[in-house]
């Protein structure tokens, strides 16, 4: 990691409608991530770490404060722009993996150059290299419904990751994964975050993901209660 | 470009659903592009005979003559004017002396129309050659429906009656000479032809006529006030008339068969956006704006037309050219539509009327497939990702 900072969040506040009233979901968030971090944002369901998460994946936008994401305020970008910083800059894993059940897995993960134009020789070097790193190049021409858990999440992770973003977002991404295929996954995403120098930031609650990070951001309440950092050797 | 190469990868890999509905808007375009081109046969062959058999492609009419009302037969003749007589003579215009009359065939009465032709015509398709009498009887003609009503057979005689023009009743025997088959009712039903010399004769209107029929072009009417050109448009206009009344029944037919398969592709539009939240939202998240993927599905539901144009090439090419050659037969007799109606009909298809219908289907396909895609563009993309109905 180096000192870069590609994420800051000032004051941070979402609130949604709930009947007559509102629900507060992020309540003064105030962090920043540099590039080449592997965090955890970490609490029970209802914390806000998934909220969190979309506002900084440019889906949703802040009630109140700033969410600066590669130098441009997410509140403040049009639609247009925010999907082009989704196309090139960010990644996106989900738990239930949210592969297209129609495409093989060489086409899901060739969806994200397909949406940048890249030309069909380079894109097909690309997507077998990303194959490459999550161990699925023979699997090319199956359906996501031929794979497994653990195939499908790294086919996801091959998909955020072909593009090379600078940050990938990771939503329980171990939530509908056996032990096994949990720690396969985990150390698939750690070992391209050594590699390629990506951020990755999990929403999770899963322990195993959370022996795996480097940053621990403990959130309750929709409040950071607790930011601890391990040192790597 | 991307979102059709990716409308079609959705479409392609979503299999039996998308053919399916493919193949239902391919029965569409066949039943569409089929009733059309059998109206657009119907009416060609019905104007094609009318010209053949009736009306030539203009008729002089003496200015009294009333086809829809035969109290004014009796005045509606005149002598041949001066400036149309050589193409009389030429056979380039031909005179028809109409009459009414009365035969008895079997004992039984009926009205009929007298109607005199010359047996040297070549103008209307009439076998008019065989009302060449011998001197020994007066030979006719009569239409296969007038024969099958009166129960006349080629070579019987029968009795005909008549006024002329001093209102003195007369009668004779006529022989069958020829019985003639023709699709035109006009030429057929109630009438009775002989030579234009006899029915003069018989009328006491010596080098009278009540119509000049041609089937040269360039004719306009003359100075004279007896005599007025209709020219073949107007001839035509009842049966033109009679043709779009019977279009317009065509084209609800064809509006229900559209609206049927466009329900198929409003359906599957619909359900689609129920059914892939969570694709929509992964569209989002991946980097597409909500406007192309509202594009995307829309593009995707159009396509089913134009993948349906391509499967019913496949199978309706081969089967419409197969019935515009041999024909379908018609089990109606024609006189009870009052139109000229062949047994058989031959449907034209021509390439405006397919490339008109696969416009028509792709424009309305497209129409009902954004409807609902428009929906997209409201949805939260955060709770579209995690498939939850909004």
């Amino acid at each position: 990691m180096n000192d870069e900072v590609i994420i800051k969040i000032e004051g941070l506040k979402k609130h949604f409608p709930m009947g007559s009233g509102r629900f507060t979901a992020l309540n003064g968030i105030d962090l920043s991530f540099g590039r080449g971090e592997f965090a955890g944002l970490i609490g029970p369901s209802g914390s806000g770490k998934t909220t969190l998460l979309n506002i900084i994946g440019t889906l949703d936008v802040p009630s109140e404060g700033k969410a600066i994401i590669l130098g441009e305020s997410v509140g403040d970008l049009s639609a247009g722009a925010s999907a082009s910083m989704r196309k090139s800059q960010l990644g996106f894993i989900f738990q239930s993996y949210n592969l297209f059940q129609v495409y093989t897995v060489f086409e899901n993960v060739e969806f994200p150059l397909l949406l940048q134009n890249i030309d069909a020789s380079k894109r097909k070097k690309m997507v077998l290299d990303a194959l490459e790193w999550v161990g699925l190049t023979d699997k090319i021409k199956s359906k996501p419904a031929q794979l497994s858990g653990g195939e499908s999440q790294r086919v996801a992770i091959a998909r955020s990751m072909v593009k090379r973003p600078s940050i990938v977002l990771a939503d329980e991404p171990t939530a509908n994964l056996d032990a096994a295929n949990s720690h396969n996954v985990l150390q698939t995403m750690e070992k391209l975050n050594r590699e390629l120098h990506t951020t990755f930031i999990f929403a999770t609650h899963d322990d195993k993901v959370i022996g795996y990070v480097r940053r621990k951001i403990f959130l309750f309440d929709g409040k950071v209660a607790k930011d601890e950092k391990i040192e790597q050797n | 470009m991307l979102a059709f190469q990716l409308a079609l990868r959705n479409l392609l890999g979503a299999g039996l659903r998308t053919w399916l509905n493919v193949i239902v808007l391919s029965f569409a375009f066949i039943i569409i592009i089929w009733l059309k081109g059998l109206l657009e046969g119907w009416d060609r062959q019905a104007k094609n005979d009318m010209i053949n058999w009736e009306i030539g492609t203009g008729q002089f009419w003496h200015v009294s003559y009333d086809p829809f009302d035969p109290f004014t037969l009796s005045d509606s003749h005149g002598t041949i004017p001066d400036v149309l007589t050589d193409s009389v003579n030429s056979g380039s215009l031909v005179p028809v002396l109409i009459s009414q009359g009365t035969i008895y065939p079997n004992g039984r009465m009926q009205s009929v129309l007298i109607k005199g032709i010359s047996p040297e015509q070549e103008v209307l398709a009439l076998p008019s050659s065989k009302l060449k009498s011998d001197g020994v009887d007066i030979p006719a003609i009569i239409g296969k429906s007038m024969a099958e009503s009166t129960q006349l057979k080629e070579g019987e005689y029968v009795t005909v009656r008549w006024r002329d023009k001093n209102g003195t009743f007369d009668a004779t025997e006529i022989r069958i000479a020829a019985i003639f088959e023709t699709n035109v009712p006009t030429v057929d039903v109630g009438q009775v032809w002989l030579s234009i010399d006899k029915v003069r004769e018989m009328m006491l209107l010596p080098g009278e006529a009540t119509l000049l029929i041609t089937n040269g072009e360039g004719w306009q009417s003359t100075d004279t006030d007896e005599w007025v050109f209709k020219d073949q448009e107007t001839l035509l206009s009842d049966i033109e008339n009679i043709i779009k009344a019977k279009s317009f029944v065509g084209i609800i037919i064809w509006a229900i068969l559209l609206m049927m398969a466009m329900l198929a592709v409003f359906d599957t539009q619909v359900l689609s956006i129920f059914r892939r939240q969570k694709e929509i939202g992964t569209y989002v998240a991946l980097g597409m704006t909500r406007g192309q993927v509202v594009k995307l599905f829309t593009i995707e539901g159009a396509m089913h037309s134009v993948l349906a144009a391509l499967v019913a090439a496949v199978y309706g090419i081969p089967l419409l050219a197969l019935q515009a050659i041999r024909g379908i037969s018609i089990p109606v007799e024609s006189k009870d539509f009052g139109i000229a109606m062949a047994a058989k009909l031959y449907p034209v298809y021509s390439l405006a009327l397919i490339s008109g219908t696969i416009i028509i289907v792709l424009l309305v396909t497209t129409i009902v497939s954004y409807w609902p895609s428009r929906k997209i563009a409201r949805l939260n993309p955060t709770e579209a990702l995690r498939g939850r109905i909004q």
